[in-house]
């Protein structure tokens, strides 16, 4: 086993020992490190999230005022959106899986800039202060998108520091971005061509494209809501002779391609666990490489689908309704090379797998209403009710961050160098897979039925429709209250056994599940430098050269196939 | 740390076969400077006159001549790879993106809006006026 110990010591030399003290972590530039951190102050901010997510749900149990009054439930799913999306689910793989990932999948010893890589989690951590300085500075009740001239003239005062915050957060993944782009390109080991990259660096590539040129308007539209509010110069504000339309054009020109940044990388994640636990080799590689540029591209010529019905001229409206029908091409694309990979494979089960498996089911769901929504005639109808909130969690909460999970459970024993119970893994799975659905498609049900969204009560009375109407959307809110706390309960078994495999876990081999990418060829953890020398490269997904282990509870090298490294294996 | 940054370096030399970038010469620097600022100095002058209709078209004129300089000599477009310049190129296409579609929807509805004040806009201007 040659090819598992000539780059590295030993177990007992590794990024997480190589160095002791709180100030190793806090101002490491070892891009694991900055992963780790990363990982645990996202995973941090989806508690926070979370729990924000099951007072709205608990609030929603019953018509009336259940838990919370109106106003603090405005506040409270405003922040559940602003955190989820921001700090949660767009630096989520990027930041965290990413960068422990990529360079390590290019046989590199660091991302191309180390330092601005620890920058971008500093500004993370300043934004994330900002955001929650709002909450206790009055609170922000406009939603997650600041629509002005809500925003900007009545909204609670909390509104300047979470955009503060969003403006911040957005340089962090600018930085990151840029970094994996120079890596990416500069850091390539030799036999590395573009078209024998990891796929899910590809789709890394793409999420880099769309945060270096989308992210940087958001910023400069943030500023100018701020501008507004604070000095009262007209831009968005009709009453000061600006243009509410104008601030939904910008702010959607960087939230749509946002929404590729979240599923992107995810999509990535699904492409490694589909080939690797199905131990077959990856259907239509240039196809999925190809087609996340192509959705990284489409996704910047969509971004009036989310402005049907906000003033937006009707010409506009079927131009961009016209360009929406685009992206399913591409997504649809990587779905059957999905399923086509799978097709003949010799499936395992493993926790991982199963999230990429709910990923699809999810995935297919969550694009599928979004057809419903990028057609003129049926999205007058769903615009602003619950069919949105459903289909909006179907793909940014049920595709990437259930792949975020599955990522991470794949990586889980690299990273730590432990292996966690795969049973309990099952029994989590099933729990957020069942709760998740529960959960939200109850809600598509609520929206075709019209149920408006952001509604804090909704007894007939408030809502002018028919008693009989409350008493179906409360059976529908019971039931999704109900997922929701499945699905809670799900998370907290997940944390419960990964923190429980740290301490008393089996120790990870190198590649417990039959991995062929160069993550997979240097221990678990890696030591600190990744490889001494830099690893020869060959077909990432060409699993036949390898072999289970009994022994070591791995794969490691066929002794009867020569190491590309040449080493005896 | 140390190591990491090291070893960082030491990976960048392994990879990188680009050399050192192209340096500018100080006197291309500082006469590019000058040309800037006599530009600067024309966009002055110009804002000073009426150009009628081409007032807007000299103004962006002005700036695109000055933009021109910054990214070919500042930026090192110049001597550096096509392919920057593509980037460069590409970068400004996703802004003409926004730019154009976002005026072609507010040109578009403007039709459909109130002359003048609409009723509720007449209150909140009424509201803030001091």
């Amino acid at each position: 086993m040659s090819m598992l110990t000539a780059d590295h010591p030993g177990p007992q030399s590794n990024y997480l020992t190589h160095s002791r003290g709180i100030l190793s972590w806090l101002f490491t530039l070892d891009h694991k490190r900055i992963g780790v951190m990363y990982l645990i102050s996202i995973l941090a901010s989806f508690f926070v999230g979370g729990v924000l997510a099951l007072l709205v749900r608990t609030e929603l149990i019953a018509p009336g005022e259940t838990i919370m009054g109106q106003d603090t439930y405005n506040r409270t799913f405003t922040m559940h959106g602003a955190i989820m999306i921001f700090l949660v689910i767009i630096p989520s793989i990027p930041a965290a899986l990413g960068n422990f990932v990529l360079p390590i999948m290019l046989g590199a010893k660091d991302v191309a800039f180390p330092r601005l890589n620890l920058t971008s989690y500093w500004l993370w951590v300043l934004g994330a202060i900002f955001a929650v300085t709002s909450m206790v500075m009055g609170g922000v009740d406009t939603g997650w998108t600041f629509y002005a001239p809500y925003s900007t003239e009545e909204a609670r005062t909390g509104v300047v520091y979470v955009t503060v915050g969003a403006f911040i957060l957005g340089f962090s993944s600018i930085f990151t971005g840029l970094n994996f782009i120079v890596t990416i390109h500069r850091l390539r080991p030799r036999g590395m061509t573009w078209f024998r990259m990891p796929l899910f660096l590809w789709s890394l590539y793409a999420t880099s494209i769309i945060q270096i040129l989308a992210t940087p308007v958001l910023g400069i539209t943030l500023l100018l809501l701020i501008v507004e509010r604070v000095f009262q110069v007209g831009i968005f504000d009709p009453a000061l002779g600006g243009d509410p339309v104008l601030y939904q054009h910008f702010f959607w020109f960087y939230s749509h391609p946002a929404v590729y940044i979240m599923i992107l990388p995810a999509m990535g994640i699904i492409s490694e666990l589909i080939s690797i636990h199905s131990h077959k080799h990856i259907f239509g590689y240039r196809f999925i490489a190809y087609s996340s540029i192509a959705i990284a591209l489409f996704g910047f010529l969509v971004w009036g689908h989310h402005m049907f019905t906000s003033g937006q001229s009707a010409v506009v409206n079927a131009i961009f309704s016209a360009i929406t029908f685009s992206v399913s091409i591409p997504s649809a694309i990587k779905v059957f090379n999905w399923l086509a990979t799978l097709y003949k494979g010799s499936i395992s089960l493993n926790t991982p797998m199963l999230y990429a498996l709910s990923f699809i089911f999810i995935f297919t769901i969550g694009g599928l209403t979004g057809l419903f929504l990028g057609t003129l005639a049926t999205d007058i109808h769903l615009h602003d009710t619950y069919f949105v909130v459903a289909h909006f969690h179907y793909v940014m909460m049920g595709s990437a961050l259930i792949a975020m999970i599955g990522g991470m459970h794949h990586w889980w024993p690299k990273i730590t160098g432990k292996m966690y119970s795969e049973v309990m893994g099952r029994l989590a799975w099933a729990l957020v897979f069942v709760g998740f659905n529960v959960a939200f498609f109850s809600q598509f049900m609520l929206g075709s039925q019209g149920m408006p969204r952001r509604y804090h009560d909704y007894s007939d009375t408030v809502g002018n429709w028919l008693p009989e109407k409350t008493e179906l959307f409360h059976l529908y809110h019971v039931i999704s209250s109900i997922g929701s706390y499945v699905m809670a309960i799900g998370f907290f078994l997940i944390l419960f056994y990964l923190l429980h495999s740290i301490f008393k876990g089996r120790r990870a081999p190198a590649n417990p599940w039959g991995g062929r990418s160069l993550e997979w060829q240097c221990a678990s953890p890696p030591p600190h430098n990744n490889f001494d020398t830099p690893p020869a490269v060959g077909d990432c997904y060409d699993y036949s050269v390898l072999e289970w282990d009994a022994e070591e509870g791995g794969y490691h090298w066929r002794e009867d196939v020569p190491h590309p490294n040449g080493e005896e294996t | 740390m140390t190591d990491a940054a090291e070893s960082t370096t030491e990976t960048t030399h392994e990879h990188a076969d680009h050399g050192e970038g192209h340096i500018v010469s100080i006197p291309t620097l500082v006469a590019t400077g000058i040309v800037l600022l006599f530009l600067t100095w024309v966009t002055v002058w110009a804002a000073g006159r009426d150009w009628g209709p081409a007032n807007i078209w000299v103004a962006l004129g002005i700036a695109a001549l000055k933009g021109s300089v910054v990214a070919l000599i500042f930026m090192h477009l110049r001597w550096d790879r096509p392919f920057n310049g593509i980037v460069f190129v590409g970068s400004l296409a996703f802004v003409t993106l926004l730019i154009a579609l976002a005026m072609v929807d507010t040109s578009e509805y403007q039709e459909d809006l109130h002359r003048g004040d609409a009723p509720a806009v007449r209150d909140t201007l009424q509201e803030v006026q001091p």
